[in-house]
């Protein structure tokens, strides 16, 4: 399944909520292009919704430090909410898990970005 | 996609993305065939797609002219899955080591990591051209012991 992506906001939060696969040809592009379009816009706070993501390579991996760290640069912040079983274990297998903040309710997520 | 269900299963593939979709599905059914609860399949058909996207990606670069070789077989002791490139070859001694502090928030660079992460053991043999890797997951902790000796391991 591909990657398909729905964006909300929330208290000033810009919440993407992915669905499917994160990985090379199927999410990668589509979620570089969905970053790089809010960093654009000026959007500084930005919270990756993954709990419906069952599956993310290492191509997918690179495009989430990506966003970490083009977010960074703009002086804006990219956090993880409600990691998959599966997406829990490659971010801690490749130390990727102590890089972002994470969170698993989506109130304590929001809060953080104030 | 042609073979016995059983033993050993061995194709060639052009270099697609629709082929490294078509070895990961291999891969799960010989982890679910095997017995492999879901989080190990899930690891096994991981390592072995990450492998796929190497050989089709930086192994032959997507080159229709070149081919990936796989190979499947549950061999009571262990699931056994080669794929083989027909690209210049990988050294994989200089693979940066992407848990290291400076390496940590490259892009890249992953690959190889999870596959070795995932596996009992990654044997990587060089074709003159291309590269093969063996990848193996043990199905009982008593055939540790037993490592194949006709691997030609670097």
């Amino acid at each position: 399944m591909a990657l398909s992506i729905s964006t909300r906001q929330l208290d000033g939060v810009t919440i993407l909520d992915l669905s499917g696969r994160i990985t090379l040809g199927e999410g990668s592009v589509q979620l570089r292009d969905a970053i790089r379009d809010l960093i654009g816009k000026g959007v500084k706070s930005i919270l990756l919704s993954l709990g419906d993501v069952n599956y993310i390579d290492s191509s997918g991996l690179g495009e989430l430090v990506s966003a970490f760290t083009t977010a960074k640069n703009q002086n804006a912040d990219v956090k993880l909410l409600n990691l998959t079983k599966k997406v829990k274990d490659v971010l801690q297998v490749t130390k990727l898990y102590t890089v972002f903040d994470i969170y698993d309710d989506e109130a304590s997520a929001i809060a953080s970005f104030k | 996609m042609t073979g016995p269900q059983t033993g050993r299963l061995s194709f060639k593939l052009a270099s697609t993305m629709d082929s490294v979709a078509e070895i990961e599905a291999a891969a799960e059914k010989l982890a679910q065939d095997a017995g492999l609860d879901e989080d190990e399949g899930f690891r096994v058909a991981m390592a072995v797609r990450e492998a796929a996207v190497n050989a089709v990606l930086h192994g032959n670069g997507y080159d229709p002219n070149k081919q990936v070789s796989v190979s499947f077989e549950n061999t009571g002791a262990a699931l056994v899955i080669t794929i083989a490139d027909q690209g210049e070859g990988l050294d994989p001694e200089t693979l940066p080591d992407p848990l290291a502090p400076e390496n940590l928030l490259r892009g890249t660079g992953r690959g190889i990591f999870l596959i070795r992460s995932f596996l009992d053991e990654v044997h990587f043999r060089q074709l003159h051209p291309g590269t093969e890797l063996t990848l193996i997951k043990h199905l009982s902790p008593a055939v540790t012991q037993d490592k194949p000796q006709d691997l030609d391991t670097k």
